[in-house]
């Protein structure tokens, strides 16, 4: 399942990896953040949600202040980079699946220029029917599919990455997720 | 053709930007690809079925949405005109303070002018989409569903974006994107009211479904605190889980994608960015929707998803653009829309450029029969007003066959002082633009049926009556002497009824339903009267009168006595391909041998793709030892369509070219096709380049091979 999900997400232009365990992907995010010289600076901080990757809130220090984990339309339109959790991901069209009611989590997923998606492997699900069934909505919600970065072709039909969205998509797999997250 | 829309149409044909870009995308491969390992018939089959449930209970559906989102939290409006859809945003901005609002796509707020409207209560409603801001500033029409600014080029993107920031821009793709990037994220941020559509409403849970590649209605539907979302009820849909089958298929056929960038299906008020409730209004728009689904044949087109599919293969749409619909909604499903949703009167001139090929109604995942609803509101049009005199004459003598072989008879006579070579390459005055770029074939000095009297029968158990068809009837007669050559080779006997005249096509065509039932008629009780086992015809379009659409306008023409005569008539009709593959097969006919093996390239004519008939000639060709060689967009329409040729000049013979430079490109030695129709276009066009490739009847290449 794991390999046509990364197969299509990368077709749709993600970027994917696969971790063994939580310690590994906060170890990867951290280059991460040094790699796009996250600072606090306004238009280069992370906005982090959800507490993914997270035993408890807040609990992993990064020794950088640019690491924002309140996330408000402020800090969020100042990221450069969003860090979510994401519930299941879709091997059919590598899709990654969130129910972002939470408006923290919308935030961080669609304001900044990079979105890192982090995702239990085991909850990678075959398709659209298996999806719709666990997301059957009760109450009032929202959930969020994102295959991809933002993308349009509506000038001649040429794509261009990043109109209004992330322009990167990052999907981190973790086999076991130890954190609960949010 | 009134003057103003004859000038658009060629104004539109100027302009090459929409057809070169989709000539760039090659939609038909890249759309295959996306649908790769789908059972894409059995996916249409059930849109089709959740749709068309839809459409029968449209009342009760919106009822069952209102009341689940209204028990979810949201607050819903049914709204019977786009006068009460205006007033309610217009009220609610006034109550709200709202003077800024942003909107993503949606096609059901351009077809109530929603901004034009907020604009004069002095209400900013900016668009987000990329393609709809690019038409918005340049105070245009969306010319495509799907991408609204498909015919404008970068340069004009680039100036337009330079006026609205004040500088100078370059005209590079990814800088103008970053410009609207930056400015529209402005706008998301300040926005008091965001308004969306819906790709999909679900009664069930009164859920919305709004899909995007650019993550725009994610950010309209979370930044401003009062969320409007405009639904046409055609969008409603039962069941949550019938979700699937539209949203697997609307992203392959509108974009080729297999899934757009972001999808949110959002159910009642969500929180707000200050922690609060967000204010959640859908307005569901009927618009005469209503009234659509109440018409038995009209209901089909609330089958439509808005994919845009149609648009994109179609050959008219790819050469003249959206604007010349002068409405909302573009090519032959929009027609069909604006003759509902606006008025009847605006698309007299639109439903005339359908050359009725049938390749839309082949893609469209709602399984919309687009070319025959057009042809119904010509036959409504023809009905109600009556056809224009010349028109109505001109066909009522071709269906009295005494009159009309007489005038033909005596026109192959006057024709003689312009005829070289079996061609009229040039026509005088105002003729002259009908033979500018493809020679006319004259009328043949000899018709088929005195042809015909020549051959010497075989007495045969096997008997089989030949349909000739008005074209190999005065046209082509050596293309019924081909076939009955070839019949008689197999040891078959052919009968030919002399009472046999146009098989009504025309008539039909220009919608006039009244006329084709009577050339049935008249034909049936000539082709029913003998013992043969089939009736062969070797023309594709014939084939569709006798095959199909006699049984229809008997039918229509409450005809039905004829009906079963019909139906019965059908089943013994074969194309001359099929019967001549199946004699092949049989090994009846006895194939020369010689060293060489000549090159052919086949035209699928659209009649004969209408009834799957692509394999068998093809087929038939190869075992006669003609190496096949495929032209490009082999089964796109070559522009002929009986009177289309005549009345749409223009358009006709752009698809030709594009046809020609298809085939000449293949450098084959022969080009087939079995519709004499398209042999005329093809072979005039041939003829008009010195082309040396020559259009041939397969009948004709094939007896040529037999021993």
């Amino acid at each position: 399942m794991f390999d046509l999900f990364k197969l299509k997400a990368e077709a749709a232009g993600s970027e994917v990896h696969r971790f063994k365990k939580d310690a590994d992907a906060l170890q990867f995010i951290r280059g991460f953040l040094k790699q796009e010289e996250i600072q606090d600076t306004p238009g280069l901080y992370a906005v982090w949600a959800d507490n993914a990757l997270m035993p408890k809130a807040g609990t992993v220090s990064f020794e950088n202040p640019g690491v924002k984990f309140l996330v408000t339309r402020d800090s969020a339109n100042n990221a450069k980079l969003g860090i979510t959790k994401m519930d299941w991901g879709m091997a059919e069209t590598g899709t990654v699946i969130r129910n972002s009611t939470s408006v923290e989590t919308r935030l961080a997923s669609s304001l900044p220029e990079i979105h890192i998606a982090c995702l239990e492997t085991g909850q990678i699900l075959p398709d659209l029917p298996t999806i719709l069934k666990k997301i059957h909505p009760h109450e009032p919600s929202c959930f969020s599919f994102i295959t991809g970065p933002s993308r349009t072709a509506d000038i001649e039909r040429v794509l261009a990455i990043g109109v209004h969205g992330p322009k990167r998509l990052v999907i981190l797999c973790i086999d076991t997720l130890e954190s609960a997250g949010q | 053709m009134i003057k103003e829309f004859k000038q658009s149409v060629d104004a539109a044909l100027q302009n090459h930007n929409l057809s070169d870009i989709l000539d760039r995308w090659n939609y038909p491969a890249s759309r295959a690809k996306a649908y790769a390992g789908i059972d894409i018939e059995a996916l249409r089959d059930r849109i089709a079925e959740i749709k068309s449930t839809a459409a029968t209970k449209l009342d009760a559906l919106a009822e069952q949405f209102t009341q689940s989102a209204t028990a979810k939290g949201a607050v819903v409006f049914r709204a019977k005109t786009p006068q009460a859809v205006l007033d309610y945003i217009t009220n609610l901005c006034k109550e709200r303070n709202v003077t800024r609002v942003v909107k993503s796509k949606s096609m059901a707020s351009e077809e109530i002018h929603l901004n034009s409207h907020l604009a004069h209560h002095g209400i900013q409603a900016d668009e987000t989409d990329l393609g709809e801001w690019i038409v918005q500033l340049a105070k245009q029409r969306p010319s495509h569903m799907v991408m609204p600014a498909l015919h404008l080029t970068r340069q004009e993107v680039s100036d337009l974006f330079s006026t609205a920031v004040r500088r100078e821009l370059s005209h590079e793709i990814s800088e103008l994107v970053d410009v609207a990037r930056k400015e529209l994220r402005e706008k998301f941020l300040t926005a008091e009211m965001g308004i969306t559509g819906a790709n999909i409403a679900v009664a069930e849970t009164g859920s919305l479904v709004i899909v995007t590649n650019e993550g725009n209605a994610r950010l309209v539907t979370t930044l401003p605190p009062i969320h409007v979302a405009i639904v046409g009820i055609e969008k409603l849909i039962e069941n949550f889980e019938d979700i699937s089958p539209i949203l697997t298929a609307l992203p392959k056929s509108a974009t080729s994608q297999l899934l757009t960038s972001y999808v949110s299906i959002i159910t009642g008020p969500i929180p707000n960015t200050d922690g609060t409730q967000k204010e959640l209004h859908i307005i569901l728009l009927d618009n005469k929707r209503t009234e659509m689904a109440r018409d038995p044949k009209f209901r089909q087109a609330l089958q439509c998803i808005r994919c845009g599919s149609c648009l994109n293969v179609c050959p008219v749409f790819r050469l003249v653009g959206g604007h010349v619909f002068g409405h909302i909604y573009t090519g032959g499903i929009g027609t069909i829309l604006t003759a509902w949703f606006h008025a009847w009167e605006k698309t007299k001139n639109l439903q005339g450029l359908c050359i009725g090929c049938g390749t839309c109604k082949e893609v469209c995942p709602g399984k919309v029969d687009i070319p025959g609803l057009l042809l119904e509101m010509r036959r409504r049009l023809a009905a109600k007003e009556g056809l224009p005199f010349i028109q109505k004459t001109a066909l009522q003598i071709i269906n009295n066959r005494p009159i009309f072989h007489a005038m033909l008879r005596t026109a192959a006579l006057l024709q003689k002082p312009i005829v070289r070579d079996g061609f009229i390459r040039h026509l005088p005055l105002f003729l002259s633009g009908l033979s500018e770029h493809r020679s006319l074939p004259s009328i043949a000095i000899v018709p088929f049926r005195e042809v015909f009297k020549t051959i010497k029968q075989p007495a045969s158990k096997t008997k089989v009556i030949f349909f000739a068809g008005c074209a190999i009837e005065f046209v082509f007669p050596e293309i019924g002497e081909a076939v009955v050559k070839i019949l008689n080779k197999a040891g078959i006997e052919v009968l030919f009824p002399e009472g046999q005249s146009c098989c009504g096509i025309p008539h039909w065509g220009s919608g006039a339903f009244d006329l084709a039932s009577l050339a049935a008629e008249r034909n049936l009780e000539h082709l029913l009267r003998t013992d043969a086992t089939h009736i062969i015809t070797a023309c594709a379009t014939c084939a569709t009168a006798l095959k199909k659409e006699w049984i229809h306008v008997l039918t229509e023409q409450n005809k039905k006595h004829l009906v079963s005569k019909a139906e019965d008539l059908a089943s013994k009709t074969m194309m001359f391909s099929e019967y001549v593959h199946f004699l092949l097969e049989e090994k009846k006919l006895l194939i020369k041998d010689t060293p060489e093996y000549p090159t052919l390239t086949y035209h699928d004519s659209c009649h004969a793709r209408q009834q799957g008939i692509c394999k068998t000639p093809r087929s038939a060709l190869q075992k006669c030892g003609y190496q096949l060689k495929e032209l490009q967009e082999q089964n796109a329409c070559c522009g002929m369509g009986g009177a289309y040729t005549i009345k749409q000049p223009a358009l006709s013979m752009r698809m030709l070219k594009r046809k020609l430079n298809n085939i000449i490109n293949t450098e084959a030695d022969y080009v087939s096709a079995e519709c004499p129709g398209c042999l005329i276009q093809i072979r005039g066009g041939l003829d008009k380049l010195h082309s040396k490739t020559r259009a041939k009847h397969p009948a004709e290449l094939i007896l040529e091979r037999l021993r």
